[in-house]
């Protein structure tokens, strides 16, 4: 076995894993607290990559330095992403908070296409290349085979934004909120918490992730079009589910195991169906186990 | 005494730690109305859960024993087989059709007597029309029997409260069963409907020959209604006997009312 | 509110959307040339769209609020309407009219206008088929475009490898389409509501990835061209004459399901999927068997899926796997979400509509996929039930109402 290959593929699977799992943590949070498949969220990832190649394409044709040109870039598709999210869920899914849940998901079906199309035809069907942003580290020089700069900063932002993340759920009040009307809205709100804010910080913060992912991505891979989102989403979906949707650490776990499968599944059977085994999985996971690797099995109430 | 049309026998229901019912045996008799009394949380549905399929209990027996037919083990069976042998049952939190009518509520309770299928609908003959004509007719029936079919026509989710409560009723009569399963008929209503309730549950038992297992909290309805007693409290059976007897047992008034009284 | 603070707020909305909105409508990049184009009147072409659509928004809002909902029945035009029809005979007149335009349309107009016909009546089978799993079971299936594409590869196949025809092939894709739909049907029954769309989703992709990767049998992703229009007992027709014959068939075939929707509709099997969309714990109480149902359902709907994909075939003589992605499976619950979820007429209105329009607004088929993703969330939001919401039937009961 030729192990240079191995591990080229072992880190092309992380890569894939990390933007995954930045994807996964919105689909995750937002079907924790508002019980909805977030069909759109592949949207924002979509939305921060476009609105971060038009900011980054501004700057750097003005001859801007291209590390503090992907600084701005980045934090206008948070800006810009996070916003997005926040009105969706304010236009589309907030009146609909209390009807049936199959109304939800059209209606986030429906935003997914609006959004498509609206970047279809404000910019363009075609891809765009982004710009090279991501300098050579130069002591990657004897791995560069199997490493390239745009995978170590996708790690090392992921792990930031993860951290951070962990930090922002586990030990502040929002977060314990949060935390709260996972478990139960209804009495979240008799407790006096203001569940339209924390629905509007899930958003936010699950938004901000996949531009984050959507940027990265972006400058690693070097071009995209309007579509990227959708495909990719689906995936961060099944990562969620694979890991046990609402459960956060269960969306990392199951976005990597997914990163991995998708990456060794290409290398050694066929590229040809590299989209397959998230599909698969998605099937083998809620036939045999719904309940995913972490998450808590639910019983209906009778 | 009259003979056995259920049977439980050491019934165990765990949930993880929990042990929402806990060695349960008891038997009701038929044409008989057995109550099924325990403060909130006593497993007092879990246990109705058991019963008709929802939940497949851990260990224990469910021997359903259908008048003049032979012993059933009904562990595991799916709820519509436990309605197939003659269980029928209704729910604490109503669970009505909402966007269909109260006819056709009552009409789904005939699904599991009639048998026309897919090829019967589209060639539509003799024999599935007038099984549809028939449906229509003993569904109306049994509105006239539970005084709901001025609604006949009527969403069921347009129905006052106490009107819901009689519909699940009827819906769960229109599928022919020797054991009527109620869990909480009486909850919401108000004390002149549950009067009124007293005297349809009487007029059921002696019209349709139903022996009946109610879950009841009124303890009103429990003293007038039933003939036999069993207390749950912390899934566990705590005593049994006539409501009278139950009533006046110090354990039961302890579980109830707690260590002071 | 009053029509003050509405246009106020609308205002605010209407600059929050701009800025919102601002990168990705104001700034085109070409990035081969790179250049940036600065495009600056986008900023009133869409302040002004946002402000109108918030104006009227929030006034339905408001009007929802206080309880004014919009029923045809009384509103000017649904008076005028009932007042005509409701004149002895005339329903018969308007019917007898109606056929007779129906089957007269392919000879009084253009191939082109009996082709869009006839694609229009193609997506009014599948909305029929996909409502008896969505309007009628609840079930929400986002992959029905494979079953379509069973269906019409089914054809396509056949006919190279053995060479059958159209008539042997129409049941046959619908039985192919009945199995796929079985197969499918074993493991996702188990689940409900998002997560069974979601998985049905990804049945959908994955049997076009299949498709596209399946050479040997399907030719690829360049599919499959060449295939045979319908004959008529070995007649075959010229180009003006499959265009119409092909539109007759389909006009029987709509009919024909119209009819068998409406016979389920009101039967023991159909009551019992819409009391399964209700509430399937207490429908499964009642002795409904849930599992057989949900099976019935899917196949049936399968099959009618893979019927409407010959028809398909047949008519463009040419399939590939790029018409049947999960987009055609939203398009098709476009059509049932739009008319109306459960409503034979709704579908109808719903596939005309969608079809029907973008063709003959030429200005508006770019924005079509747009304006659509747009109209699903408004549906959603003031009214779930669709354009024409579904009734449920009132039962005689005979000899009974003598004391009503």
């Amino acid at each position: 076995m030729d192990v240079g290959y191995f591990f080229k593929l072992l880190l092309s699977g992380l890569t894939r894993g990390s933007i995954y799992a930045l994807i996964a943590l919105g689909y995750t949070m937002v079907y924790g607290i508002i019980k909805l498949i977030n069909f759109a969220h592949g949207e924002l990832y979509m939305i921060g990559a476009f609105t971060g190649l038009i900011v980054a394409s501004v700057l750097n044709y003005a001859g801007v330095d291209p590390v503090l040109t992907l600084v701005i870039a980045t934090i206008f598709a948070i800006i810009f992403s996070s916003a997005f999210g926040v009105t969706i869920e304010k236009i589309a899914y907030k009146p609909l908070r209390n009807t049936q849940r199959l109304s939800a998901l059209i209606s986030a079906i429906g935003v997914s296409m609006f959004l498509q199309n609206f970047v279809l035809l404000f910019q363009t069907s075609d891809f765009l290349s982004f710009p090279n942003l991501i300098p050579e580290f130069k002591f990657l020089a004897p791995v560069e085979n199997y490493l390239s700069s745009p995978q170590i900063l996708i790690y090392i932002c992921t792990a930031i934004f993860l951290i951070g993340f962990t930090v922002l759920v586990k030990f502040t009040k929002i977060g314990k909120a949060m935390r709260a009307t996972a478990q139960d809205s209804k009495m979240s709100l008799l407790l006096g918490i203001n569940i339209n804010k924390v629905i509007s910080v899930t958003f936010l913060t699950g938004s901000a992730a996949a531009a984050i992912g959507g940027v990265l991505i972006s400058s690693q891979v070097g071009q995209i079009n309007f579509y990227i989102g959708f495909i990719v989403g689906i995936k961060a979906f099944v990562a969620a589910v694979l890991g046990g949707i609402g459960s956060i650490g269960g969306a990392v776990l199951g976005a990597f195991v997914l990163g991995l499968v998708e990456s060794f599944g290409t290398g050694y059977i066929s590229s040809d169906y590299e989209d397959l085994f998230a599909f698969l999985f998605l099937i083998l996971i809620l036939t045999f186990k719904p309940s995913g690797l972490l998450g808590k099995s639910l019983k209906q109430k009778v | 005494m009259s003979s056995k049309v259920l049977e439980i026998k050491n019934l165990l229901m765990q949930f993880g730690g929990l042990k929402a019912v806990n060695d349960v045996s008891l038997d009701i008799h038929e044409s008989q109305i057995t109550a099924l009394i325990g403060p909130n949380g006593a497993g007092k549905t879990t246990f109705f859960n058991c019963l008709t399929g929802v939940y497949t209990p851990t260990s224990g027996d469910i021997n359903i024993i259908p008048p003049g037919k032979k012993l059933i083990r009904a562990n595991g069976l799916k709820p519509n087989k436990i309605t197939e042998i003659g269980l029928a049952r209704t729910f604490q939190n109503i669970r009505l059709f909402q966007n269909m009518t109260v006819l056709e509520n009552v009409m789904i309770g005939r699904h599991a007597v009639t048998n026309a299928g897919v090829l019967g609908a589209i060639f539509n003959g003799k024999k599935t029309k007038e099984e549809e004509k028939k449906i229509i007719h003993d569904s109306h029936e049994i509105l006239k029997v539970m005084n709901l079919e001025k609604f006949a026509n009527e969403f069921a989710s347009n129905l006052p409260y106490g009107a819901q409560r009689l519909l699940e009723i009827a819906r769960a009569l229109a599928t022919d069963p020797f054991l009527l399963l109620l869990d909480e008929p009486a909850a919401g209503m108000n004390p002149q409907e549950t009067i009124e309730l007293i005297g349809t549950i009487e007029k059921l038992k002696h019209e349709f020959n139903l022996s009946i297992l109610l879950i009841e909290h009124d303890m009103h309805l429990v003293m007038n209604l039933s003939d036999m007693c069993y207390v749950m409290d912390y899934g566990r059976l705590i005593a049994k006997g006539t409501p009278e007897e139950t009533a006046n047992n110090p354990t039961v008034i302890k579980a109830y009312l707690g260590e002071d009284f | 509110m009053n029509r003050l603070e509405i246009l106020k707020k609308s205002l605010i909305n209407a600059i929050l959307g701009i800025l919102l909105t601002f990168p990705i409508t104001v700034i085109k990049v070409n990035t081969i040339e790179k250049e940036i184009t600065w495009r600056w009147y986008m900023l009133a072409l869409v302040g002004s769209v946002i402000f109108v659509i918030s104006y009227l928004w929030i006034r339905q809002q408001e009007r929802q609020k206080a309880g004014i909902t919009f029923k045809f029945k009384e509103s000017k035009l649904g008076i005028k309407y009932h007042s005509l029809m409701d004149k002895p005979g005339v329903t018969k007149r308007v019917l007898i009219f109606s056929t007779i335009l129906i089957i007269a349309l392919p000879f009084i107009t253009s191939p082109y206008t009996t082709s869009i016909f006839t694609t229009a009546l193609i997506y009014i089978i599948l909305g029929l088929g996909l409502n008896i799993v969505v309007g009628l079971g609840g079930l929400l299936n986002l992959g029905y475009a494979a079953f379509f594409g069973v269906g019409a590869y089914t054809f396509a196949i056949l006919n190279q490898n053995f060479g059958i025809g159209f008539w042997l092939a129409l049941p046959l894709g619908g039985l192919a389409s009945a199995l796929f739909g079985a197969i499918v049907g074993l493991p996702v029954l188990r689940l409900k509501g998002d997560y069974l769309a979601i998985v049905t989703l990804g049945f959908g992709e994955m049997t076009r990835i299949v498709t596209e990767n399946f050479g040997a049998l399907t030719n690829g992703p360049s599919g499959i061209a060449n295939i045979p229009k319908p004959t008529l007992f070995g007649h075959t027709f010229g180009y003006f004459g499959s265009t119409r014959f092909v539109y007759l068939i389909a006009v029987a075939l709509v009919v024909l399901i119209i009819f068998i929707v409406w016979r389920m509709e009101n039967s023991r099997i159909g009551r019992s999927w819409v009391a399964m969309r209700e509430d399937d714990i207490a429908c499964e109480a009642m002795g409904v068997d849930l599992t057989k149902a949900k099976m019935t359902l899917f196949i049936i709907s399968a099959s009618i899926a893979g019927i409407a994909g010959v028809l398909f075939a047949a008519k463009t003589t040419f399939i590939n796997p790029q018409s049947f992605t999960v987009w055609e499976s939203i398009m098709i619950l476009c059509i049932v979400v739009l008319g109306g979820k459960g409503s034979v007429r709704g579908v109808i209105l719903g596939g005309l509509i969608l079809i029907l329009l973008p063709e003959y607004l030429r200005a508006f088929q770019q924005y079509r996929m747009l304006i659509f993703g747009f109209l699903l969330i408004v549906m959603m939001v003031f009214r779930p039930g669709g354009i024409i919401q579904n009734v449920r039937k009132i039962y005689k009961i005979e000899g009974d109402l003598s004391n009503e």
